[in-house]
């Protein structure tokens, strides 16, 4: 089992004829997920080739779901084309829309939430995010559902979960994890923007659900307050054990640390008050980034 | 991106917000007909304003021991000797830290004589993913303190984004200031404008603080913006062509802008372990860990997720052009990128740049092997860290000796 994405979720991919999308979509193929559509408007009848296979191009989302039975979308266009990109995936009632997309203006995904609101059909994960996976039983985990631009050998197949705002910082974890012979369940990355699609807490009430996870890594950085509202939950709610780590302790207040939401404005979004409300809830903190995989593995 | 206190109000005017008369000069020459052109409207006195992006300003004190940013004048001669002590030199306040900034703006502006301050922004609520107009009658004072302290004071309105700020909006904006006829409209359609602002120019922020009642020369009274403060999402800057031509270089760290030419996210800091390092949040973990073992980082830095061998020289430059800098921490976590193409550019920007400061670099990732043969074959005196928190603790160890 695992959260969101199995290993035989069809995938589509908006943006897939471009470069940044195209190289993915290979990755993706190699690592022996179900890529079952490209989308690039103008290019509908034409095929992307690669490994021996021929994925169907398609003008529209809507017409690629309806041909392939695609499920999930994973979005690669670039910025000012995004919000488009993201509101056509939800009108073809896909289930899991991935938006990898950096830089897109947080008023477009401000319009983006409220066109979603009150839509149970589609979950977006992103934007300015590395993805999701779900690890498969081959070898590196091959066979596995890669949504987006995660390495995909790093995983091992098993039973943490992985949340987390940074795509690095999550591989660090993952790799941290696979060294120590603790698989995982499913790693999503939800981006680094103000304006995301699900919040932690969103992927760790999954977690709690999903009877193949046993513990939980929640990643998180300054800026927001995202951490201590899924903090404020496990601490009532939450079954397994959940480590974490916040990025940003020496960050300076009022400076964005690379990421559009990794910013302490207003006094708001320390790393302090974030572990402070892990410490609050229960969840282990590791004390450095070195320590995310051990500092879990000690509580499960 | 940030913009200067004339540049945010002209954005605001644009909008519907009342702005005070004033005129911004960069030249000394320029003061004494602006201001004659402020006096001659019927006032009895003049605000010089100096323009820096810091907050802080009236309290300020020049480095040549001139107190205040902003001072009031009762003649044009009297502006004209505030405004020889102000333009050119350098302003330190308590948000620009000891080395001040130059002040290269001025904004001369009609003194109103206020009767009421209150605070009005317009920002993101994040939690909510929706726009937020917050006010107070707590105007003129630190936001923080007064949420802190009276958050009972501070009124929240939320924005539908598919509607926009409705009038009745900003109607409850201008009761809970608690103003009464004509105020009340000039402040409703004020608050209408500073949402739209908002909106209109993608901004993170527009903070008018204050925002005032103010007596006009005539007797006339009315609602001003006396201050503000428009902070832009870079993101979006592609779409404001004008708001772009705002971008005032001199407030921006030299380095900083350097590395923006290469797409790198460089930040300076006080400390003396430079960091190289792909992603954001690996960055700032990075400077974490550096802290967490004892030293203290000289920077963030973030090369992105495929670096290329031209950004890695490109970082180490502007890495070594911070004097401050005594060791080089670099932490590589290359999911798809080649570590031995990482590697590569790594010898080729010591070798370029003659290094001789200690440089730790721990890569992890894909072909990490062939990535760690190079390094260890290219003959330079560096030290391959395993895991970040033993890296970090190699570079904290060599910059203490």
């Amino acid at each position: 089992m695992s959260i969101l994405v199995k290993p035989d979720t069809k995938v589509l991919i908006q943006g897939i004829t471009g470069s940044f999308g195209a190289r993915h979509a290979q990755l993706s193929i190699d690592y022996g997920s179900r890529v079952v559509a490209g989308v690039t408007p103008g290019k509908g009848g034409q095929f992307f080739e690669h490994g021996g296979r021929r994925v169907p191009i398609f003008d529209t989302v809507a017409d690629a779901v309806k041909q392939t039975g695609a499920t999930a979308s994973a979005i690669f266009v670039p910025a000012a084309f995004a919000a488009d990109a993201i509101l056509e995936s939800v009108d073809a009632g896909l289930e899991i829309v991935v938006c990898i997309t950096e830089g897109i203006p947080t008023r477009d995904m401000i319009r983006v939430k409220r066109a979603m609101a009150g839509n149970a059909n589609t979950r977006l994960i992103g934007p300015n995010c590395p993805g999701i996976v779900t690890p498969g039983d081959g070898k590196d985990s091959h066979g596995g559902c890669r949504i987006g631009i995660a390495p995909g050998y790093i995983h091992k197949k098993g039973h943490v979960g992985v949340v987390s705002r940074s795509g690095t910082l999550t591989y660090e974890a993952v790799w941290q994890l696979t060294c120590r012979g603790a698989g995982q369940s499913t790693c999503v990355g939800i981006g680094g923007d103000p304006v995301p699609g699900m919040s932690h807490l969103d992927i760790i009430k999954l977690f709690n659900e999903d009877p193949d996870t046993h513990g939980i890594i929640m990643i998180g950085e300054i800026g927001g307050s995202a951490e201590e509202e899924a903090a404020g939950w496990i601490k009532t709610n939450c079954k397994k054990p959940v480590a974490g780590f916040i990025a940003g302790a020496t960050a300076p207040p009022g400076r964005r640390m690379g990421h559009a939401g990794a910013i302490i404005s207003g006094g708001k979004g320390t790393a302090a008050a974030k572990i402070a409300a892990f410490r609050e809830a229960g969840v282990g903190v590791a004390a450095t980034p070195s320590e995310m995989a051990d500092t879990l593995l000690r509580m499960m | 991106m940030n913009i200067h206190e004339y540049q945010a109000k002209q954005l605001l005017a644009r909008h519907g917000v009342a702005v005070p008369f004033e005129i911004p000069v960069q030249s000394l020459a320029e003061v004494r007909p602006a201001a004659e052109k402020i006096l001659a409207r019927g006032g009895a006195k003049v605000v010089v304003k100096s323009q820096i992006h810091a907050g802080g300003r009236g309290k300020g004190t020049f480095k040549s021991g001139f107190q205040g940013g902003v001072k009031v004048a009762s003649s044009v001669a009297e502006a004209v000797g505030f405004a020889e002590k102000m333009l050119g030199n350098v302003l330190v306040t308590k948000q620009t830290g000891a080395e001040g900034r130059r002040v290269r703006t001025l904004l001369l502006a009609e003194a109103a004589k206020i009767k009421k301050e209150f605070y009005l922004a317009a920002l993101l609520d994040r939690a909510m993913g929706r726009p937020l107009l917050m006010a107070s009658t707590e105007g003129g004072m630190d936001i923080e303190e007064v949420a802190a302290k009276a958050p009972e004071k501070i009124f929240k309105e939320w924005i539908d984004p598919a509607v926009g700020v409705m009038p009745f909006q900003a109607r409850k904006i201008a009761a809970a200031l608690g103003l009464k006829g004509d105020l009340f409209n000039a402040a409703a359609k004020l608050v209408a404008g500073v949402f739209n602002t908002w909106w209109e120019c993608d901004a993170s922020l527009v903070e008018l603080n204050p925002l005032a009642v103010a007596e006009l020369p005539g007797g006339r009274e009315t609602v001003l913006a006396l201050d503000a403060k428009i902070s832009l999402d870079d993101n979006a800057l592609y779409r404001h062509k004008d708001i772009q031509e705002m971008r005032d270089l001199n407030e921006e760290a030299p380095l900083e802008i350097e590395a923006g030419k290469f797409n790198l996210n460089y930040i300076k800091l006080d400390g003396n372990i430079a960091c190289l390092v792909n992603g954001a949040g690996l960055a700032m973990a990075t400077m974490d860990i550096i802290k967490h073992y004892g030293g203290e980082p000289a920077n963030f830095l973030d090369v992105g997720g495929g670096a290329s061998q031209e950004q890695v020289a490109a970082a180490f430059k502007i890495i070594l052009s911070d004097p401050h800098v005594k060791g080089i921490l670099v932490n590589i976590f290359g999911g798809i990128m080649d570590c031995n193409v990482i590697a590569s550019g790594i010898v080729a920007a010591v070798k370029e740049t003659h290094l001789n400061l200690p440089l730790v670099v721990r890569l992890e990732g894909n072909n990490v092997v062939a990535g760690k043969k190079t390094l260890a074959g290219s003959g330079l005196k560096l030290v391959a860290g395993g895991s970040m928190a033993d890296a970090a603790q190699k570079m904290v160890e060599a910059v203490g000796k």
